[in-house]
Formats: C-alpha cells, sequence, structure tokens
C-alpha cells in the first residue's frame, strides 16, 4: 500500500496530470504543447479501457471468480447505446440502460460460478463471449454484422457539445473518476470484505453468515456492469462499432491487463490498461516486433513478478522504507537465514 | 431446561458406506456437549448434517424447537448457530480485526445498509473486546496469515463468538496445538459459556482437554451412538473401551 500521507498529494497532482494533458500550457510559459488529435483519443481509449478492466478486477482480483466475457460486455454497452442513440434516444438513458443490461447479464452469466470454479468457470464464460460475439455478427438486422453501425453521434452535456475530442475527453474522464470512487467505496465497504472472503475462503464464509451465492453473483453483476458502461463511452468515441474488438481475443486482453496490473489491487486496472493501450503506442518503432516485445514482456513480469506492476510498486517501496526488511523477517514457511 | 438443538434419526450415506446411521441426542441450553468416537465413526459427517454442509439421507435438525434441516450454512448461522473447523479456516489476507469484523458483519444491519455504512459494519469495538478478550491485542493489526499455528487457533475461535451465536460446534478444536495455547483456549471457552450461556458441541481427540471441558460426552461408532453420559461413567464404559482399543 501506498502511504497514507502520500495518497492525497498523489492523487491531486494524478488528476491535475489528467485533466490538464490535452491543454497547450506555452502560453503559461510551461513548454508542453498539450496532446493533439490522436493522442487525447488513446488517453480517452486508455480511460474507456481501464473501466472495463476495474470491473475485471472486481470479479477476478477481488471476488476470486473468472472471467473470459468483458469484451462481450463492452460490446453489449456498446450495441446497446449506437442503436439507442441512432434511433433518437438521449446518451444518458442510453448509457443507464447499456449499465443496467450488462449488470442483469452479468448474474445470468455468475450463476455458472456457483456451480464450477476456476478454469472449468473460465471455460463457461469463454462460451458466452463466443455466443456474444455470433450474436454482434449474424443479427445484421440489429447490429449491422460484419459491417458494423457508422455515424454514432458524441453526445452532447446540458447543451455542451462534446464532439470536439478535448471536451469527449474531459466528460469520459468525469465519469471514470465517478466510476472509480463507486467501485473504491464498495471495495472498501463490508462488502469488499466479503468479495475478499468469497475468493479466500468460500466454505468458511459461508459459515460465517455470508451468502456465497448472491455475493458471487453480486461480483459478476456489477464487474460486467462496468464493462457494459465501458462500452457506451466506447461506441461514441470511436464513432463506429463493428464486432471484432468484441471478440474473445481481446477479453483475454482485459483478463491480461488485470493480471499485468495487479489482480485485486485498486490501481492494477489502470496500470494493465496503460499497459494494454499505450505501450503498443510507444512500441510503434519496432514494428512487427512489437507484438514479440510485448509478449517477452508479459511472460518476464509474470515470472519474476506474479503481483503485477502495482504489487512490485509497493514491494519496492517496502523496500525503500525498510532497507533491510527482507533480512530481518523471514517470510513464513521459508528458513532463517 | 430447553434443548436448543434436537437432533432426531440423522443417517447419511455416501453410495454404499453409511457413515451416519440413525443418530438422536438434544444439546440444553448452556450445556457443553461432547462428540468423541475413533477415526471414520461419523463425528464430521454428523457435524456436516446439523451445519447445512451435508443434507442428510433421512432425520431431522431442530433448533430452539424450529426445524432446520436442509438449510444452508449461511442461513443456519444467521439463526444463531456458528462454527469452527478441524482445519485451519481463517483469512490470511485480512488483518485478525478485519477477520473478526467479517464474522460478524452479516449479524448487522440490511446488505444495503451495510454497503453505505461504516467501513467497520459497527463492529469495530466489539472486535477489540473480542481481541482483548482471546488476548490477541499485540496482533490486532496483523494479517491472519502472519500468525502461529496456535494464534490462528485462537482467532478462528474467537470468529465463531463474533455473532453472538445460541450455539457453537467446535470442530477439534483442540488439534495441532500446544499445550500452553491449550489451557488458554480451554479457559477462554469456559468463560464464554459461563458468561454468555452459548451452548457448544465439541468434537475432539485429545481426551484430556475433553473430559475437563464438557458436562455430557457422547461416543459414536461406526455412526451410531454407543454410549452417552458423565466423562466418569463414558471413561469407564466397556463399550467405549472395546470401540478404542480394538478387540
Amino acid at each position: 500500500m501506498i502511504p497514507a500521507r502520500f495518497a492525497l498529494p498523489l492523487l491531486i497532482l494524478g488528476a491535475l496530470f489528467l485533466i490538464l494533458a490535452p491543454v497547450n500550457l506555452t502560453d503559461l510559459g510551461i513548454p508542453y504543447p498539450g496532446l493533439r488529435r490522436y493522442g487525447t483519443y488513446i488517453m480517452t481509449l486508455w480511460l474507456v479501457t481501464a473501466i472495463a478492466a476495474m470491473g475485471v478486477n472486481l470479479i477476478v482480483g477481488y471476488a476470486g471468480q473468472e472471467t473470459l466475457a468483458q469484451a462481450a460486455f463492452l460490446g453489449i454497452g456498446a450495441y446497446t447505446t449506437a442503436i439507442m442513440t441512432k434511433a433518437g434516444l438521449p446518451f444518458g438513458l442510453a448509457f443507464v440502460i447499456s449499465g443496467l443490461a450488462a449488470f442483469v447479464i452479468g448474474i445470468v452469466l455468475g450463476f455458472p460460478a456457483l456451480r464450477v470454479q476456476k478454469h472449468y468457470l473460465a471455460f463457461v464464460t469463454l462460451a458466452f463471449s463466443v455466443l456474444a460475439w455470433l450474436v454482434f455478427r449474424n443479427e445484421q438486422w440489429l447490429t449491422g454484422g460484419v459491417m458494423g453501425l457508422t455515424d454514432i453521434n458524441r453526445p452532447s452535456l446540458v447543451g455542451l457539445s462534446l464532439r470536439h475530442h478535448h471536451n469527449f475527453y474531459w466528460f469520459v474522464l468525469a465519469i471514470a473518476a465517478v466510476l472509480t470512487f463507486i467501485l473504491w467505496w464498495i471495495v472498501r465497504s463490508p462488502w469488499g470484505r466479503a468479495f475478499t472472503a468469497l475468493r479466500e475462503n468460500p466454505i468458511r464464509a459461508e459459515s460465517l453468515g455470508i451468502d456465497v451465492r448472491l455475493y458471487t453473483l453480486l461480483a459478476f453483476a456489477i464487474g460486467s456492469a462496468y464493462g457494459g458502461l465501458a462500452g457506451s463511452l466506447y461506441a461514441p468515441l470511436v464513432e463506429f462499432i463493428d464486432p471484432s474488438p468484441f471478440a474473445l481475443g481481446p477479453s483475454l486482453l482485459f483478463m491480461l491487463m488485470v493480471v499485468v496490473g495487479g489482480a485485486g489491487r485498486f490501481g492494477g486496472p489502470f496500470v494493465g490498461a496503460a499497459v494494454a493501450v499505450l505501450l503498443p503506442e510507444w512500441l510503434r518503432f519496432a514494428e512487427g516486433f512489437y507484438l514479440l516485445i510485448y509478449a517477452v514482456l508479459v511472460m518476464v513480469m509474470m515470472a519474476f513478478c506474479p503481483t503485477g506492476i502495482v504489487g512490485l510498486v509497493e514491494r519496492l517501496l517496502t523496500a525503500v522504507r525498510r532497507p533491510h526488511a527482507d533480512e530481518k523477517v523471514p517470510v513464513l514457511g521459508e528458513a532463517k537465514p | 431446561m430447553t434443548a436448543v438443538l434436537e437432533v432426531r434419526d440423522v443417517a447419511k450415506s455416501f453410495g454404499g458406506v453409511h457413515a451416519v446411521q440413525g443418530v438422536s441426542f438434544d444439546v440444553e441450553e448452556g450445556e457443553i456437549l461432547g462428540i468423541i468416537g475413533p477415526n471414520g465413526s461419523g463425528k464430521s459427517t454428523l457435524f456436516n448434517c446439523i451445519l447445512g454442509q451435508l443434507t442428510p439421507t433421512r432425520g431431522a435438525v431442530r433448533l430452539d424447537g424450529r426445524a432446520v434441516t436442509g438449510l444452508r450454512p449461511s442461513e443456519l448461522n444467521r439463526l444463531g448457530i456458528s462454527r469452527t473447523f478441524q482445519l485451519l479456516q481463517v483469512f490470511p489476507q485480512l488483518t485478525v480485526r478485519e477477520n473478526l469484523i467479517l464474522a460478524g458483519q452479516e449479524h448487522k444491519g440490511s446488505r444495503l445498509g451495510r454497503l453505505f455504512g461504516a467501513r467497520d459494519a459497527g463492529l469495530g469495538a466489539a472486535a477489540d473486546r473480542m481481541i482483548d478478550f482471546f488476548r490477541l491485542g499485540h496482533l490486532a493489526g496483523e494479517k491472519a496469515g502472519g500468525l502461529s499455528y496456535g494464534q490462528q487457533k485462537l482467532l478462528d475461535a474467537a470468529m465463531a463468538f463474533m455473532a453472538g451465536p445460541r450455539l457453537v460446534l467446535l470442530d477439534e478444536p483442540a488439534g495441532g496445538v500446544n499445550l500452553t495455547m491449550l489451557a488458554s483456549l480451554k479457559e477462554r471457552l469456559q468463560a464464554i459459556n459461563r458468561e454468555t450461556r452459548a451452548t457448544f458441541v465439541v468434537i475432539e481427540h485429545n481426551m484430556e482437554f475433553v473430559m475437563s471441558l464438557c458436562s455430557r460426552i457422547i461416543v459414536l461408532a461406526e455412526g451410531q451412538i454407543i454410549a452417552e453420559g458423565t466423562p466418569e461413567a463414558v471413561r469407564r464404559d466397556a463399550k467405549v473401551i472395546e470401540a478404542y482399543l480394538g478387540h
């Protein structure tokens, strides 16, 4: 954990950095030209991805379940929003319905988790993911099939158009902040403790009066709703959707983001999403080798730091604060030096 | 005296194996009842049938006169039945204090209330009292996974009492605990029994521990009750000696 006295200043600094990221500061004497159109788009995509990854982190990292279907929920949200807004309905309504639809379908997806665990559960969610993708691809009358849906308009907010990429970025940033706060509240409430109990020892949890079935379904419902809400922002961001970003591959990528960032660590999804969205941009110079570099990076990290990047940072912080901690406190079960 | 727990003709079979074969007994309020028996005599299966972990093949379980057979463990817990497990069952990534709050939180207020209410579900003070009672004060902020085996056993027992249960079923509480810690555990259990009139049922292999803790003992062998009575009477019973020592 980051020490409490650093948490608030870090949070304010981070928020300031994110708010000012697209702004040209050269007039103020700071040599920073601000992000241009593509840079802002990538930052917005990072935020949207992080929202969906937060949902996976709740299901996988906190509640100890498995899901390989988050991209399908992203798709459910994206198609719901695209279809509704194209029919002339307000974005706000489409956003709420997208979240609700994913919440309800998430409950349904949670039911197999009451019977099967671990990789068996992963396979069930994988089947759902494929099923959803087939619906997106084949139900042309609704989803436009492989041609997708075009001309999805960005909404306006109390008369202010969000068409401009800066405005839309700030809009997504504000929503991401609210959703982050809500999830933070949930995981630090007694519900979060119950989710952790579910992950660590469901039989003991049940014997302490914790309704394991209900909390499992809740974890799936809330986590999937985050996927739906992210999808609802994704559609107006890219202004065109087709089935490919909602296939199985991207679902696996969401799982990877959570693991690389640090499963069960609150900041994990933001870091994991940054690795997945921003790193390919930075590795562009490597052209065809970028996937190779990415894969090697992930493998090396998993081998040496299975707790993810956030876990690694926590370990380094602890080491800096207590330089000889490793020597003084042997890990339980290990031989003393 | 009123019976807190009534077990009537409970039987459980796994295929052709009849693990428990028609066991009946009552547990009175405030009593500490011991269940002993050789390995494989059906003690744990009987516990699991009472606690909703297994559904009995036949028979009935009543809590305060109310039929509770077939209810889920979490429902039984909310009705006032608490338990410890044979093997250690604490939450290693949570602190000692959080383990205790978790053990009581589902008994406080509504589920939505818990989402919007205080982080400790209003149980912080109760958890601290329980920590003091089990003399775990210096470990309150430590992760449970880092505690010694005996300390985890104490925490496990403390968690069973967080919700102020009517009835506590302890499955081998003394297993693997050293003598000093054992004396402390027994003394704490007796203190809770005196103070709260909570009723205990204890499965135990440690004869010394069970004979000194319990006021009445039931002996199981091959899924049936072969003897019942005070520790002294059971100790002298010929059938019990035969079951334990063989022919």
